[in-house]
């Protein structure tokens, strides 16, 4: 299983998905990240999204590994967790399912989850089946910098990203502490909370984002509560990347394959 | 011992041996740093200790009694049995201790608003009545399931001006009341403090909540020393998330000599896979979930399992870290108490004893009552109750399947029923 080239070094430091966001970034001012949780509603559902992302010229996909325990996650989120578990997903169709979608589709996929999923499976086993399966990297909602060194590790030599995620609330030196585990892109959250309110654009985000580009040179990109195309037209030109989670499944859940695929359309002339 | 746990390596904050840690999404890490400071310089402060000590002898009959249980005793021809009254505490249960502890805290902090989980209710009581005393807005996430059966808890939290949310999500027990008590800390945290109910949670709150609980242990040690001229053989608490029984072992884990027994829900058996145990048996295995590594009870892929008491309070699928890293190095034995034993022990504690130990605090009561009889009658052991079990009437006469209780219900039901229909009538 599992595209072959994807092992070999491309340059020391810079993950293959810090160059192809650079890249992208020569010909869009804002790359888009969107975000599934699998197996819910149902693969086949998952599919649907997928093709409609695609269709949209979506750069960046989070595949989210359901888990009992998302304390990350709000309402809507939590609920599609809990459904998915119920429906039986496991390892072995979240991974055969990413495969499915890495060797379909032109967007990178990133796994997205908490970190007992990557502990029980083990770090350097979780970092090849990734490899294998044709992700570019993971964001573990609940693995604090401190604790990811040996993980980080495996990453670097499967030529994954470990996502790591600013805050509004940090402050300067953890900024920079948070900044030393970084590469592919940081995860700036725009506010406190967990997924799926609204968030202000505001002079405050600014400032935020002003501090992220001390801490780092990596791309940046700004989720938690991003839903319309007002925000991303807002936060074009600040940030590199705009990520969109909850609003579009409510879109889905609200008016299926439509009303999700309009939103899409809506969501990457804002980008453009 | 029991000091040395607490001074952690370089590195290694919040650790006991390999459980522990702060397992938390970025936006909480300024708050759980701010709070850990503010605690260790509460603790570096011997003015705050004592202000807690006379807090809890005003305001929760501390120090709580040691009793002798004579009859028993006798009965069973072995140990002579103590039992440590946590049950006497102000609001039924030692869950009070540490809640007056972090209101103390919160004080120093300047915060407006408290928030905290709660299974069987008893936590949650109890933060509501600190709340009210100490002029805090609170708001208590509980579990859908757990409401249903520690109604009583959640009318007390109400009159006592809490907002109790019904957590919907997952098993509908403590788990998930926990997962969405952090998650409303994650935006509120710069007004509210989470008052973590047990010894579980990111760190400081394992160490914070053993610090406060610790007050039992230390009585107690003090009071056996008094009463009996020396130490227990063995020191019994139930283990939920465990802090009832972290703040009794506090007391003795310096002494060597003094085998420290916790207990766990055993449910049906543990072989039914419907229980909540984690260490007897080693049924738990390592994860990280909820802000914290420890034992969890999950499958291969690290889901959490579902879980099972007849107690509410120790129906959870992890432990604190200290205690899974004591059982780790040997200093502490973990036994589970079946439901079905649970409510035998009870029943015969009640009609021997006069004392009504709660559900959870009954676990104990089963594995000191069942080993009290292969020790000699120059042994003492010291069981900690931890709560008051008129609480659970519900539960437990319906596991009795009282028919008189039963009557009393649908009579009352029956009356409410008829003065709303007759209410109606006059609206209409
Ligand atoms: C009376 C009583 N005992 C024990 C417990 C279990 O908690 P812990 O193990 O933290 O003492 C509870 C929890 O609600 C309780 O109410």
């Amino acid at each position: 299983m599992g595209s072959s080239g994807r092992r070999e070094r491309r340059g020391v430091g810079m993950t293959p998905v810090e160059n192809y966001i650079r890249r992208r970034l020569q010909r869009k001012r804002l790359l888009l990240m969107t975000h599934a949780i699998v197996g819910y509603p149902s693969f086949e559902a998952n599919m649907a999204m997928l093709e409609a992302m695609q269709k949209a010229d979506v750069d960046l996909v989070e595949l989210q590994l359901p888990f009992s325990e998302p304390i990350a996650d709000g309402p809507v989120f939590v609920h599609a967790n809990q459904c998915a578990l119920e429906a039986g997903v496991a390892w072995k169709n979240y991974f055969a399912f990413m495969q499915r979608v890495t060797v379909a589709f032109d967007f990178k996929v990133l796994m997205m989850g908490y970190y007992n999923s990557i502990l029980q499976m083990g770090h350097e086993r979780f970092c090849a089946c990734l490899a294998e399966h044709g992700g570019d990297g993971f964001i573990a909602a609940d693995l604090p910098p401190e604790e990811a060194d040996d993980l980080h590790q495996y990453a670097a030599a499967y030529q994954q990203a470990p996502i790591v995620m600013m805050t509004p609330v940090n402050s300067e030196p953890r900024l920079q502490q948070i900044a030393a585990k970084a590469s592919g892109f940081v995860y700036c959250v725009a506010r406190r909370g967990v997924t799926g309110r609204q968030t202000q654009v505001d002079e405050n985000l600014e400032a935020f984002i002003e501090r992220c580009r001390s801490a780092t040179s990596l791309p940046l990109a700004l989720g938690f509560g991003l839903r319309t195309h007002q925000d991303l037209q807002r936060v074009k030109g600040l940030v590199d990347i705009g990520i969109i989670g909850t609003a579009l499944l409510t879109a889905w859940e609200q008016g299926g394959v439509e009303r999700y695929s309009t939103l899409l359309q809506d969501l990457t002339s804002a980008a453009m | 011992m029991y000091a040395e746990l607490f001074q952690f390596p370089v590195g290694r904050e919040g650790y006991y041996g390999q459980f522990g840690g702060a397992f938390i999404p970025e936006i909480l890490h300024e708050t759980i740093r701010e709070l850990t400071a503010a605690f260790n310089d509460a603790q570096a402060d011997p003015a705050f200790w004592d202000a807690y000590v006379a807090l809890m002898s005003s305001y929760s009959c501390r120090p709580t009694p040691l009793t002798h249980l004579e009859n028993l005793s006798k009965d069973l021809g072995g140990a002579q049995i103590y039992v440590k009254r946590e049950d006497l505490n102000h609001t039924g249960a030692h869950k009070v201790n540490n809640v007056m502890g972090q209101g103390l805290l919160v004080q120093r902090m300047g915060k407006q608003r408290v928030i905290a989980e709660t299974g069987a209710g008893q936590h949650g009581v109890a933060t509501a009545t600190m709340a009210a005393r100490m002029g805090f807005e609170c708001t208590i996430y509980m579990g859908s399931v757990d409401v249903e059966r520690q109604r009583p808890n959640v009318f007390w939290m109400e009159q006592l001006g809490a907002q109790v949310v019904s957590v919907d999500d997952g098993t509908k027990t403590l788990k998930d009341a926990i997962n969405a008590t952090l998650r409303d800390w994650a935006d509120s945290m710069h007004t509210t403090h989470y008052v973590m109910g047990t010894v579980c949670g990111p760190h400081p709150f394992p160490q914070m909540v053993t610090y406060f609980q610790s007050l039992i242990g230390r009585e107690a040690r003090l009071q056996m020393l008094e009463q009996t001229g020396k130490l227990p053989k063995r020191v019994y608490a139930c283990v939920g998330g465990g802090s009832n029984a972290s703040g009794i072992f506090a007391g003795f884990l310096d002494d060597a000599d003094v085998e420290l027994v916790g207990v766990e829900a055993g449910g049906l058996g543990l072989d039914s896979g419907q229980h909540a145990a984690r260490l007897a048996r080693n049924v738990g295995s390592t994860g990280v979930a909820q802000g914290y590594k420890t034992r969890f009870l999950q499958n291969a892929e690290g889901q959490m399992r579902p879980t099972h008491s007849v107690s509410a309070g120790l129906d959870y699928v992890g432990v604190g870290p200290v205690l899974a890293h004591l059982h780790d190095i040997g200093r502490i034995r973990v036994e589970a108490a079946t439901d079905a034993d649970v409510l035998a022990s009870l029943q015969h504690v009640m009609r021997r004893e006069g004392i009504i130990p709660a559900l959870e605090s009954t676990h104990a009561f089963v594995a000191a009552l069942k080993e009290a009889p292969h020790l000699s009658s120059q042994d003492s052991i010291l069981i900690n109750q931890s709560g008051r079990g008129d609480k659970d009437i519900f539960t437990i006469a319906e596991a009795l399947g009282d028919a008189p209780w039963r009557a009393f219900l649908r009579q009352k039901v029956g009356e409410w029923e008829a003065a709303a229909a007759a209410n109606d009538g006059v609206s209409a």
